[in-house]
């Protein structure tokens, strides 16, 4: 798998070099340096509160980095708030509790972004909205309310919502971790689909039959720092570390 | 409940015990449901017996409301002919009688606006918003003239329900974008905006609204140049306004803090800038929480707006103090008091209902 990875395109998609994060005196992320390149899947797993959510809100600067360099399809960021929202206006994120706008219809949330932000005439914001729902299975919901729904139909529309912005790269936050577990298919159904078309992906999850089946690369944390990261082959079969080890069969152990 | 079977997957949907729904029921559960209970219903009905007739005859079956004279009243009813031979007085102040239509066509207009305003369903409604902005301005131009040939009428003219509108409608209309102003100001990174908008609301909130007042009408023209007029109406119009904003950014600032923090993050994550974001996602969410607030702000400003009394303007109570002390219609205090008492209790509990209208139309089932 690392062949073909190296035979594709190397282009840059995301940078980050030698990046730190304080919360306060608390050191959360420890020089962190990881590239992704375009149309690459990323899993990040470990521990809780081992700083992968951390790392991946960064990235559209739900969280301000004290240190080092991220670069994000050639846009630097920094305090400049042009910079930022272009790379949000590339970067889409789904959250562990959807953020779905409780006072907007299914419709409105996944038409509201590109009507205010890309301009999108009402209309065609509409039809991509319809098309990118139907994608999720769940046209018939589109007048709905949020909270009309169940937590994998909301999770769904939180995935459209974000496609309507036709983002370059995917973030995916712990996507499944507040799902029932009967729901909690249909969603990484979605997710694989949605890999298969070829779109840049990071997700934190410990769903590891998803990273087997998807990703090019598995991202180990723990305590801040990137412990390992490897092929999903050599990451399940043939951890190096022994912290890898331990979290493996803390989660594939039963 | 019976011996009745039915195979896995046909039960059927069963009606509720009879003995658990219906009125008899009811009363049972609320009003009888303890010896104590009973008790306390059994006093509570003899209490009304020995009230209710007695203020019906008062205030229906001996009471006169046509008459001319304290003398046409008949004894032992409510005299409300006094509240007719005044009402003029009441609803208009010492507005000039020539010039009422004025008002009228003031109020009129106020219907209008208030409903494009507040009746999503209103034929027309873009349009009518349009006019509903511009309106404060044609009313203000309709009640006080001066300019395009209306005759100018003072302010010290003003007084009655006219006066209480004007108050309360100029104090609800503008200190709401104010309090939403100041309640994302005190929000703010930005340690100027922050700690200004702090200070002006710990101020307002820790000073008595008649001391404001007091100072509206006396203090104000040391601070102005000499020899500028600055009409009074007007000065307790913006003291009303910042008084009541400092309590509605407060009530917002609950209301902002009660959502979850990734509304905000799920709005920034899609683009939008900070403006749209709480345009579109942030204000309409805080604000629907803080309804019951904000029209409890809205009620308290509308009723203190008695206030004005101790400066010199006239609204309902005031009107009514000056007639109970009118020497052709002595002891009439119940009846006049009663008058304004309704009349409060009329708009504020319109403005609650309405209140409790709107969130039940706003609420889309999200509630956990």
């Amino acid at each position: 798998m690392s062949e073909a990875q190296s035979n594709s395109t190397t282009e840059k998609c995301i940078e980050i070099r030698n990046m730190n994060k304080w919360y306060g005196d608390f050191h959360v992320l420890k020089n962190i340096n990881l590239e992704v390149c375009k149309g690459e899947k990323i899993v990040i797993c470990g521990p809780s509160g081992s700083g992968k959510s951390t790392m991946i809100r960064c990235i559209n600067r739900l969280e301000e980095h004290q240190q080092g360099d991220i670069i994000v399809d050639g846009t630097e960021l920094t305090n400049d708030l042009k910079n930022i929202d272009a790379v949000r206006r590339e970067v889409g994120m789904v959250f562990q509790h959807f953020n779905l706008f409780p006072h907007l219809t299914v419709l409105e949330n996944c038409t509201l972004a590109p009507i205010w932000v890309r301009k999108t005439p009402k209309a065609e914001a509409e039809a991509t909205a319809m098309e990118f729902l139907e994608r999720v299975k769940i046209p018939e919901q589109a007048n709905k309310y949020p909270g009309q729904l169940s937590g994998g139909q909301q999770q769904r529309v939180a995935i459209a919502r974000s496609l309507c912005m036709r983002p370059n790269i995917m973030l995916f936050d712990e996507p499944t971790s507040a799902l029932d577990p009967e729901m909690i298919k249909e969603v990484l159904d979605t997710m694989v689909s949605l890999a298969e078309e070829g779109i840049t992906m990071l997700c934190v999850t410990h769903e590891m039959g998803f990273a087997k089946k998807v990703a090019d690369r598995v991202i180990f944390m723990d305590q801040g720092e990137i412990i390992e990261s490897n092929n999903p082959h050599d990451f399940f079969d043939n951890p190096q570390h022994d912290r890898t080890k331990l979290f493996l069969s803390q989660i594939l152990g039963h | 409940m019976t011996e009745q079977t039915y195979a896995p997957g046909t039960y059927p949907d069963l009606p509720p015990p009879s003995e658990t729904v219906g009125p008899v029921h009811w009363l049972k559960a609320n009003l009888f449901s303890s010896p104590v209970n009973s008790i306390v219903t059994l006093v509570a009905i003899y209490l009304l017996y020995l009230a209710l007739p007695s203020a019906f005859n008062w205030l229906l079956i001996d009471a006169t409301y046509v008459g001319e004279t304290r003398k046409d009243c008949a004894p032992g009813g409510a005299c409300m002919a006094f509240i007719g031979e005044r009402f003029n007085l009441f609803v208009y102040g010492f507005y000039p009688a020539e010039l009422r239509w004025r008002v009228n066509l003031a109020a009129i207009l106020l219907v209008v606006a208030g409903a494009a305003v507040l009746w999503d369903k209103m034929p027309a409604r873009k349009h009518m918003m349009k006019f509903a902005m511009i309106y404060p301005l044609i009313g203000a131009w309709l009640l006080s003239g001066g300019l395009f040939g209306l005759e100018y009428v003072g302010t010290h003219l003003f007084g009655g329900l006219m006066l209480t509108l004007t108050i309360g409608v100029t104090g609800i209309v503008f200190s709401l974008p104010l309090g939403i102003l100041l309640a994302l100001g005190r929000q703010s990174k930005l340690p100027i905006i922050k700690y200004f908008c702090i200070g002006f609301i710990e101020f307002i909130r820790g000073v008595p609204l008649i001391t404001l007042l007091f100072v509206a009408s006396t203090m104000l023209s040391y601070f102005l140049p000499p020899g500028t007029t600055f009409d009074l109406l007007l000065r307790v119009l913006i003291m009303v306004t910042l008084f009541a904003s400092a309590y509605m950014a407060e009530v917002i600032r609950g209301g902002l803090q009660a959502l979850p923090k990734g509304q905000l993050e799920a709005a920034n994550s899609l683009g939008l800038n900070y403006s749209q974001a709480m345009r579109l996602i942030i204000l309409p969410q805080a604000l629907k929480i803080s309804i019951p607030g904000i029209v409890n702000t809205f009620i308290g400003l509308y009723k203190d707006s008695t206030l004005v009394i101790v400066i010199g303007l006239l609204d309902p109570l005031g009107i009514g103090r000056a007639s109970v002390a009118d020497s052709a219609w002595l002891g009439l205090s119940t009846e006049v008091y009663l008058f304004v008492a309704v009349f409060f209790f009329i708009s504020c509990f319109g403005m609650a209902r309405y209140s409790l209208y709107l969130e039940n139309k706003l609420n889309t089932g999200h509630k956990r």
